[in-house]
């Protein structure tokens, strides 16, 4: 029975957005005059409808969604596409022109770390300056002050200035305050970018034993970290929602489509030899975008005009993520491989048999460099990009296939 | 545990009665982050100077001694205002520092938290308690100032010099009650902090600050009408003993203030997301 009334708090809605709309004025002197008109109509209290006035646009255009307790909601969008407009009326720092939040709980936010803090007092001080506007009362704090200084690890700096501290010490001192919070819902912009890595970890694991008894509103440019904690996504373009549900590994895939530039770049290039084309062969090419199936070879074709080159050069291939981090390497060629090679042009495929990239979109660089003094003749980034087609939503880069039997 | 439900939504209608009520509960329960803003001003504002607490009398007796060498020198006849002039330039000056002060505390204890306000949300009223914490603090160390003034010039004590306190809270809230009406518009147009700073320097000389009122002609008129007056006489009246003949309408002043007050406290409340969507960085 207990058990029982345990899952249906947990299952409770904690978050609930209706017809969500917010606009904006382009222009600075026309928003001050609006918004002198707004409070003499705020004052006098004004049941009409609320239309877009001259220089006006909508910065969030109805949005619904629903949040329990224990999921996390990802907001993605590039930036400018009223996400953190979003984030402030869920905290009720502005109204909605259009629409209706209900909250239950206690909020919290991680949206500035550190807010109130004074430069010139020190560490110690300005934890409760930080802890009295996050709500905490002095005893609270009282309480709370030694965890908070050796969850910051600063013990040492505690009653410095802290204007003598660093940009990542402040950051650290202002999460480790927030992060003795214990709300119902949860909203977090990007701040945990600043930061030492073990810090940052350090900021996850936090959040991670948080997470399953909040419900989190989470902002991000960073992919593997939504697909990580987000349950469902809203993918915002101008202030719509372009995608609206729990298919987190199609949100991110809509999302990485709109930066998807097929224009590939040169970085270097000695004039030796010039790339002409380049092909994934046997695939089915959807919206300019070529996709590749999980576990399909990877067949790609390359035509390079010879300039100046009298012997093989080294070709290498590396696979980037959509966060321009490279995950592979293909390997090279060497003196042996059969490329067709002559004074004008060189031309030959690269297999790679299997491929088990995980679902995403990637791009391919390459390099021409020489086999034996590795001198370079050319670089050029993203002269491919492709998407890998899979059910499984992972974000490791790979997916490795693996068998499963008795010993 | 029943969880705190709160809904956002486009006012549809304003309900005075419950603004009001909730305007004063956040305050309340907003204690102790009010002290703390207000105890981190303090403490920053001294920790980083030598002079300190000197730059806060530093402008009204600056005042007050031009008018006492202007007086002395005979460059203006001041009629006799009973008092050793200085004392009555002073008190006058002084006091007329702690209006002013208190004038433009909402507007700059909301101006100075612009970072947070769009961030952050927390109660408001807190923000306009901390402004009225730092008054009282700098007010206290004005009125002991005052009070060394009185017995250098031998004017002696009174009993009512207990009083005083009561005249110089009335002060602040005549002040911040009328700053509370400007803070709205002016932390949209900076405009109004300049024309704050501009009509009080005229509205000075309409008020009995360093020179009494008149017997006759069109500023006694003024002078009687300015509601600022009965506050700065009374208050003074109690300093140095005399009986204090504006003390009916500094009481009708008062009574006036307190509801506007309130009505300044609801428009605050309402003003506020309005004001933070226009600021928003």
């Amino acid at each position: 029975m207990s058990e029982n009334n345990h899952i249906s708090i947990n299952k409770e809605v904690l978050v609930k957005v209706e017809g969500l709309s917010k606009k904006f004025c382009k222009d600075l002197k026309t928003s001050l005059w609006y918004g002198v008109k707004d409070l003499v109509s705020g004052v006098f209290g004004s049941s009409e409808e609320r239309e877009l006035r001259p220089k006006e646009f909508w910065a969030v255009k109805d949005i619904n969604f629903e949040l329990r307790r224990g999921e996390c909601l990802g907001l993605i969008g590039h930036n400018g596409a009223g996400k953190s407009t979003l984030l402030k009326i869920l905290n009720g720092l502005i109204n909605p022109d259009a629409g209706k939040v209900t909250i239950k709980g206690r909020v919290g936010a991680l949206i500035e770390l550190g807010a109130g803090f004074n430069p010139i007092l020190s560490g110690r001080e300005n934890i409760y300056n930080n802890g009295a506007i996050l709500g905490f009362t002095r005893k609270e704090i009282d309480a709370k002050l030694n965890e908070i200084i050796e969850f910051a690890e600063l013990e040492e700096f505690i009653d410095m200035p802290i204007q003598h501290y660093s940009s990542g010490m402040k950051v650290r001192l202002g999460f480790a305050v927030a992060a003795q919070m214990e709300p119902d819902v949860l909203i977090i912009d990007e701040v945990l970018a600043v930061g030492d890595l073990g810090f940052i970890l350090k900021c996850f694991k936090t959040i991670d034993t948080i997470l399953p008894h909040t419900a989190v509103i989470f902002v991000s440019h960073s992919m593997p970290m939504v697909s990580r904690i987000c349950s469902q996504i809203i993918l915002m373009e101008q202030g719509c929602s372009q995608f609206n549900g729990d298919d987190v590994g199609k949100a991110i895939d809509l999302y990485y489509k709109r930066f998807t530039n097929n224009e590939s770049n040169i970085v270097f290039d000695d004039g030796s030899l010039i790339l002409d084309k380049v092909d994934i062969i046997n695939v089915k090419n959807d919206n300019s975008l070529i996709q590749v199936n999980w576990g399909d070879d990877l067949c790609i074709d390359l035509l390079f005009t010879n300039n100046t080159l009298t012997e093989l050069p080294a070709f290498s291939l590396t696979i980037f993520d959509k966060e321009q981090r490279p995950v592979a390497l293909l390997t090279p060629n060497t003196l042996e491989s059969e490329i067709q090679f002559n004074e004008n042009n060189i031309q030959f495929r690269v297999i790679h048999k299997k491929l088990q990239l995980s679902k995403g979109v990637y791009s391919i660089n390459v390099s021409v460099n020489n086999m034996k003094s590795k001198e370079p003749y050319l670089r050029i980034n993203s002269i491919l990009d492709f998407q890998i087609i899979n059910d499984l939503e992972t974000w490791p880069p790979f997916l490795l296939e693996a068998n499963y039997s008795k010993k | 545990m029943a969880l705190k439900t709160r809904v956002y939504q486009k006012e549809r209608t304003i309900k005075f009665g419950k603004l009001l009520i909730e305007s004063l509960s956040d305050m309340f329960k907003s204690r102790f982050l009010a002290r703390q803003l207000a105890e981190r001003d303090i403490k920053a504002m001294y920790r980083q100077s030598y002079l300190g607490i000197i730059w806060a009398f530093v402008t009204p007796l600056a005042t007050a001694a031009v008018w006492v060498f202007l007086n002395n020198s005979g460059t203006v006849r001041l009629s006799d205002t009973g008092i050793p002039y200085p004392v009555y330039a002073f008190s006058g000056t002084l006091i007329w520092s702690i209006i002013v002060a208190s004038i433009n505390s909402p507007m700059q204890s909301t101006q100075a938290a612009k970072g947070i306000l769009t961030k952050i949300n927390f109660p408001k009223e807190a923000l306009l308690l901390s402004g009225v914490y730092k008054l009282l603090f700098d007010s206290s160390i004005k009125i002991l100032l005052l009070i060394l003034f009185v017995f250098i010039y031998g004017v002696g004590f009174h009993w009512s010099l207990f009083l005083f306190p009561i005249a110089i809270i009335g002060a602040i809230l005549f002040g911040t009650t009328l700053g509370l009406f400007l803070t709205p518009i002016g932390l949209l147009y900076k405009d109004i902090g300049k024309i704050i700073t501009f009509g009080m320097q005229f509205l000075m000389y309409v008020t009995p600050v360093v020179y009494a009122i008149p017997k006759t002609g069109i500023m006694k008129t003024i002078m009687e009408w300015n509601p600022i007056t009965p506050i700065i006489l009374t208050a003074r009246d109690l300093v140095v003993g005399f009986s204090p003949i504006y003390v009916v309408d500094f009481l009708i002043v008062l009574m006036i203030c307190i509801p506007l007050l309130f009505l300044g406290l609801i428009i605050y409340r309402i003003s506020i997301p309005i004001i933070v969507e226009r600021l928003s960085a």
